[in-house]
C-alpha cells in the first residue's frame, strides 16, 4: 500500500512546472472502532479515509490546496487549485521547500502486522471486557460512560520537486475507559487508558482499575482552604503542562513574536536539574516517527538543558528565516493544513526518586490527579495560567482526603524555576509529550 | 449527490444481515480560506471533502462504515461493512419506498462564497492588520483570517426519508498581541454567520480587528486577577459559552441516557434560579449553528430547555428518542461523513430579563464584569466546569474598575444555574465550536448581561 503512495506524491511533484517548487503529501488510514455498552456492542465503525495536500512555491509566494480522495481528476484539479492559490500571497523570500539534508531517518519499526490479522470480534471482546472488568472492579462504580477499543493502520508519503522522498507507516492500538462513581450522593468520575502498537501491548486490567481508581479516590472531595503549599503533578498532568509550554518553544511563536521565550536563548530559564527534550526517534514514544511533516529525518532535539534554554523546534520556513535551520520539527493537522512546527516526543530528563519516594518527604502538599482548563486557562504567549485542580492532600508525607474545586495560577515561567524534582517513573503518553511525577514548591492554592 | 434508485438498493444492501434501520449520509463540502500574519498573507487553502457514512442500527447496536467512493459497487461495500457489524445472523429482504421531503430554510445565503473572486476575500485580510496596528504603536503582531464553507448533504433512511441541505458557512478572525513592559497580551475576535460573503455587509473587519486590539491594549495594563469566591457579572454574548458548557452539554439525552449527566431523571425540577429560560434554537436566522436539517435528516426546531427555571426538556438525536419513545428534536449532528451522529447543541441561548443592564453592574459593590470568555470545559457527570476569562475587569462601588488579567472561572454547573440572581434585558450571542468524542461542529451560545452572585475566581492576587 505504502509504494501506491508513494508514486501518487512522486507523480504529482513530477507535475511541476519550470520555476515552480511542488510538494505532496498523501495519507491514508484504516480505522477500527468499538463501544461497549451493558455487556453488547453499542457501535462498532470500520472506515478508510485518504487525502492528498499539495504545497506549490513560485515567484516568492505559496499556494495550498487539499482534496480527501487520491483519483487523478482530484490530483489534477488540487494541484490547480494550490497553483492559482499562489497568486494571492505575499511575496516572502524565506519560502520554499526543504532540500535533502543528509540527515539519515531514524531507524524505527512502529508497524505490527499482527494488528492486521486480528480479528473483529477479538477487538469486540477487548470492548466487553474491558467494560465489564471496570464494572466489577469496585461497588461504588455506578456507570461506565465509555468503554471503547480503537485502532489505526496509517501510512503517510511525501515528495517534492526538490528532491525530497519520504514515506512512514504505522499501527497503534488503544483501550480508553471512563468510570463514574457515585457514594452518599457524591459522584466522581475517572479515566483510565493503555496504548500500544498491537492488540498484545495493550493492559486491559490496568486501565479498568487505573480508571476506577481515580474515580472512587476522589469521592466525597471537598473545596480546599487556600493555602500555599508544594504540589506534586502525576505524570499525565505534567505531560499536558508540556504541552502546553511547546507552543513557546516553536520557532514559528518566536518569529512571530509570540513567544515569552524570544531572545533567551543561553539564559537560565529553569532550575539546574531541569532537562528537557523533544524525540521522537524513541520508539517507545507514541508521537515516534521516521520523518517529519516536510519529509525530513526526525531528530532529538535538546531544548532544554541544565535549566540552560538551548534552542527552538524549526521547520524548514523558520529555520531558514531564524537562520538556525531545521530541527526536522514540521507539524502537520494531517492532510489539510500547511506544515507548521511542534514538539512530537517531549520528556523531562528523570531523576533518580519514585514517587513514592518524593511523596514521603513532603510536609503538606497536594497530589495533583487532574487540572480543568489547561488549555482555556493558559495564555501560551504571555505564559499566564489559571487552572482547575483536583486531587489528594498531602500530610506529613502521607496521600490524605481528596479535594475538588480548587484554583491555581502562576505563570509557565516561574513555574520552570519552580520545580522542585522530577520523579523517576518516565512514561510515554498518548499525545506529544512523556509523563514523569514532577514536584513543584510554594504554590498558591485557592479555594474557600 | 446519490441517484434515488442507488440508495434504495444500498439502503436494501445495508438491511439484509437483520438491521432494523439503515442510513446513508452522503456529503460534499467545499471550503476557502485565507491566513494572514506577520504583516504578509501567508497563503491561501482550498479544500474538498467528499464522502459517505453508512449505519446500520439493530437493537441498541450500530454498524457503521464509510467511503470516499460514490459508485454503487463503492456504496454497497461500506454497506456491507455497516451491516456485518450490527448483524443479527436472521437476515432478510426489505425494500425501501423513499420520499423526498424539503425542509424549510431558516433564511436565504444571498452570495455563495464561490462567486466571490479570491482576491475580494484577500483585501479583507490587510484591512484588517492595518486597523489594528493603527489602534497603537504597541500592537506588535497581527493574525487575521477567513473562512468559508459550503456543504451539501443528503440522508436518506430506511425509514423512507430522502432530504438534502446546504449549509453555507463564512467567519473571519483576528487575534493581535500587544506588547508593553509588562509583557505580552493577547486580543482575540471572531464572528462568523451562516451566510455567504454578504457577511461582510453587516460586520466590518476593521471594527473586529480594532475590538481584538483594544482587547489586547486592555489586558496590557491588567492588574493580576484575584483569587477566590466573588460576584461575577457576564456581559451579554460573553457567558453564553458558560451555559453551553455549564448545562448545555449536561441536556444532552446521550450523556443522560449513559447516566453521565448531572440533570439526569431531573426534568420537571427547579434546576435554575426562576430568572433562568434555556433554549436551544436550530433555526435562529444565519447564527452560526443553523441548519436547515440535522444530520439525520430531522428538520432543526426550537427547543425550550429551562422554563423559569424549571427544567423541561433534554436535546435528542434519533438513537436516543426512538429508545425513549419520543420525537427527535433536530440535534443530531456529526463533524463530517466520516462520523457517527450524536446529540449536539446548535444554538443554545439565555433569554433576555427585564433588567437595565447598567443597573445590574451599579448593585455590584465588589466582584468581576467578564467581558470575553475563552475556552472552557466540563465534567457532566458531576457538573464542574472551568472557563477562561480572556478580558474582564474588577467591579468596585457599582463601577467598572481596572482590567485583571487572564484568569479561570471554576464552578459547578446546578450551582451556578441558581446563583443567577439578576438577568438584563439586552442580548448578544458568540461564535464558536464545540467539540465532543472528538467531533468538532459549529455552535453559537448568547445570553443578556447577568449576575451569578458568587462563582470561584482562579486568579494570583
Amino acid at each position: 500500500m505504502t509504494a501506491e503512495l508513494s508514486d501518487i506524491v512522486q507523480r504529482v511533484a513530477g507535475w511541476a512546472r519550470d520555476g515552480e517548487q511542488v510538494e505532496a503529501y498523501a495519507s491514508r488510514v484504516r480505522e477500527v472502532d468499538v463501544r461497549a455498552r451493558e455487556g453488547d456492542i453499542e457501535s462498532l465503525s470500520s472506515a478508510e479515509s485518504q487525502g492528498i495536500g499539495v504545497r506549490v512555491v513560485s515567484d516568492g509566494r505559496q499556494g495550498f490546496a487539499y482534496a480527501a480522495a487520491l483519483d487523478d481528476a482530484v490530483l489534477e484539479e488540487t494541484l490547480a487549485e494550490a497553483r492559482d492559490n499562489t497568486a494571492f500571497g505575499s511575496v516572502d523570500e524565506w519560502y520554499g521547500l526543504p532540500e535533502p539534508d543528509g540527515v539519515a531517518p531514524p531507524e524505527l519499526d512502529l508497524f505490527r502486522e499482527e494488528l492486521l490479522s486480528f480479528p473483529t470480534d477479538k477487538k469486540v471482546e477487548l470492548a466487553i471486557e474491558l467494560e465489564r472488568v471496570a464494572r466489577a472492579a469496585d461497588s461504588r462504580i455506578r456507570a461506565i460512560d465509555t468503554a471503547e477499543y480503537g485502532d489505526a493502520i496509517s501510512e503517510l508519503a511525501i515528495a517534492s520537486s526538490t528532491g525530497v522522498a519520504a514515506s512512514a507507516r504505522r499501527t497503534v492500538c488503544s483501550l480508553v475507559v471512563d468510570a463514574i462513581a457515585g457514594s452518599d450522593g457524591d459522584t466522581q468520575t475517572g479515566y483510565g487508558y493503555s496504548v500500544g502498537r498491537s492488540p498484545g501491548e495493550l493492559d486491559l486490567v490496568d486501565a479498568a482499575e487505573d480508571a476506577v481508581r481515580r474515580a472512587t479516590r476522589l469521592l466525597g472531595a471537598r473545596k480546599p482552604p487556600s493555602q500555599r503549599l508544594t504540589v506534586v503533578l502525576e505524570p499525565r498532568v505534567t505531560a499536558s503542562f508540556l504541552g502546553v509550554l511547546s507552543s513557546a518553544l516553536s520557532g514559528e511563536a518566536v518569529l512571530k513574536g509570540r513567544s515569552f521565550f524570544e531572545d533567551r536563548v543561553g539564559e537560565q530559564v529553569a532550575v539546574s536539574g531541569l532537562t528537557l527534550v523533544d524525540d521522537p526517534t524513541v520508539a517507545d514514544a507514541y508521537g515516534a516517527t521516521t520523518t517529519d511533516a516536510e519529509g525530513l529525518a526526525t531528530r532529538r532535539n535538546v531544548l532544554i538543558q541544565g535549566g540552560r534554554l538551548e534552542r527552538f523546534l524549526q521547520n524548514t520556513y523558520t529555520g531558514r528565516r531564524s537562520g538556525a535551520g531545521s530541527t526536522g520539527s514540521a507539524m502537520r493537522g494531517g492532510f489539510k493544513g500547511t506544515p507548521g512546527v511542534g514538539a512530537r516526543a517531549l520528556m523531562l530528563v528523570p531523576g533518580d526518586r519514585g514517587p513514592d519516594e518524593l511523596l514521603a518527604g513532603i510536609e503538606r502538599g497536594l497530589l495533583v490527579q487532574s487540572v480543568q482548563g489547561l488549555h482555556s486557562g493558559t495564555n501560551p504567549v504571555s505564559g499566564d495560567f489559571s487552572v482547575g485542580v483536583e486531587g489528594l492532600m498531602v500530610h506529613g508525607g502521607v496521600v490524605g482526603e481528596p479535594v475538588r474545586e480548587a484554583t491555581t495560577a502562576s505563570t509557565l515561567q516561574r513555574m520552570l524555576l519552580d520545580v522542585v524534582a522530577v520523579g523517576s517513573d518516565l512514561e510515554w503518553l498518548p499525545g506529544g509529550a512523556a509523563g514523569v511525577t514532577l514536584v513543584i514548591g510554594d504554590v498558591t492554592l485557592s479555594g474557600s | 449527490m446519490i441517484e434515488e434508485s442507488v440508495l434504495q438498493r444500498v439502503l436494501g444492501v445495508a438491511l439484509r444481515t437483520g438491521g432494523d434501520f439503515a442510513e446513508v449520509f452522503a456529503e460534499d463540502k467545499r471550503s476557502s480560506s485565507g491566513a494572514f500574519d506577520d504583516g504578509r498573507v501567508e497563503e491561501l487553502t482550498s479544500g474538498r471533502d467528499r464522502g459517505v457514512g453508512i449505519r446500520v442500527v439493530r437493537g441498541e447496536t450500530t454498524g457503521f462504515a464509510h467511503t470516499a467512493d460514490f459508485s454503487e459497487a463503492g456504496l454497497r461495500d461500506a454497506a456491507d461493512a455497516a451491516a456485518a457489524a450490527a448483524r443479527s445472523g436472521e437476515g432478510g429482504v426489505r425494500e425501501v419506498a423513499l420520499t423526498r421531503r424539503e425542509a424549510r430554510r431558516p433564511h436565504d445565503v444571498r452570495v455563495p462564497p464561490e462567486d466571490v473572486a479570491k482576491a475580494a476575500k484577500v483585501e479583507l485580510l490587510g484591512r484588517a492588520d492595518a486597523a489594528a496596528r493603527s489602534e497603537s504603536g504597541s500592537i506588535r503582531q497581527v493574525s487575521a483570517s477567513y473562512g468559508d464553507s459550503r456543504r451539501r448533504i443528503l440522508v436518506a433512511n430506511s425509514d423512507g426519508l430522502l432530504t438534502t441541505d446546504d449549509q453555507v458557512r463564512t467567519r473571519f478572525m483576528v487575534q493581535c498581541v500587544a506588547e508593553a513592559d509588562t509583557g505580552m497580551q493577547t486580543g482575540f475576535e471572531a464572528p462568523g454567520r451562516t451566510v455567504g460573503f454578504e457577511f461582510y455587509d453587516d460586520v466590518d473587519v476593521e471594527e473586529i480587528a480594532r475590538t481584538a486590539a483594544r482587547r489586547a491594549l486592555a489586558m496590557l495594563k491588567a492588574r493580576p486577577a484575584p483569587s477566590g469566591e466573588l460576584a461575577v457579572v457576564l456581559k451579554r454574548g460573553a457567558g453564553g459559552v458558560l451555559f453551553h458548557e455549564a448545562c448545555g452539554h449536561g441536556l444532552e439525552a446521550d450523556l443522560v441516557d449513559r447516566d453521565a449527566s448531572v440533570f439526569r431523571n431531573r426534568v420537571g425540577e427547579q434546576v435554575a434560579s426562576p430568572l433562568v429560560n434555556l433554549v436551544d434554537d436550530g433555526t435562529y436566522a444565519r447564527e452560526w449553528g443553523t441548519y436547515a436539517i440535522d444530520d439525520e435528516g430531522h428538520p432543526s426546531q426550537r427547543n425550550v430547555l429551562i422554563e423559569d427555571g424549571v427544567l423541561t426538556d433534554y436535546m435528542w438525536d434519533f438513537l436516543r428518542s426512538r429508545k425513549e419513545h419520543r420525537a427527535q428534536s433536530g440535534n443530531g449532528r456529526r463533524q463530517s461523513y466520516q462520523y457517527l451522529p450524536m446529540v449536539r447543541m446548535t444554538n443554545t441561548y439565555v433569554l433576555a430579563g427585564d433588567e437595565d443592564p447598567d443597573g445590574i453592574i451599579e448593585r455590584t459593590e465588589h466582584g468581576i464584569y467578564c467581558v470575553q470568555l475563552g475556552g472552557g470545559s466540563v465534567n457532566t457527570a458531576t457538573g464542574d466546569f472551568v472557563f477562561g476569562m480572556t478580558e474582564a475587569y474588577m467591579i468596585e462601588n457599582g463601577e467598572i474598575a481596572e482590567p485583571v488579567r487572564a484568569a479561570n472561572l471554576i464552578g459547578n454547573g446546578p450551582e451556578v444555574l441558581k446563583a443567577i440572581d439578576a438577568v438584563g434585558n439586552d442580548f448578544d450571542t458568540w461564535t464558536g465550536t464545540c467539540g465532543k468524542d472528538g467531533q468538532a461542529v459549529p455552535v453559537s451560545s448568547g445570553q443578556p448581561t447577568l449576575r451569578v452572585a458568587r462563582m470561584t475566581v482562579g486568579g494570583t492576587a
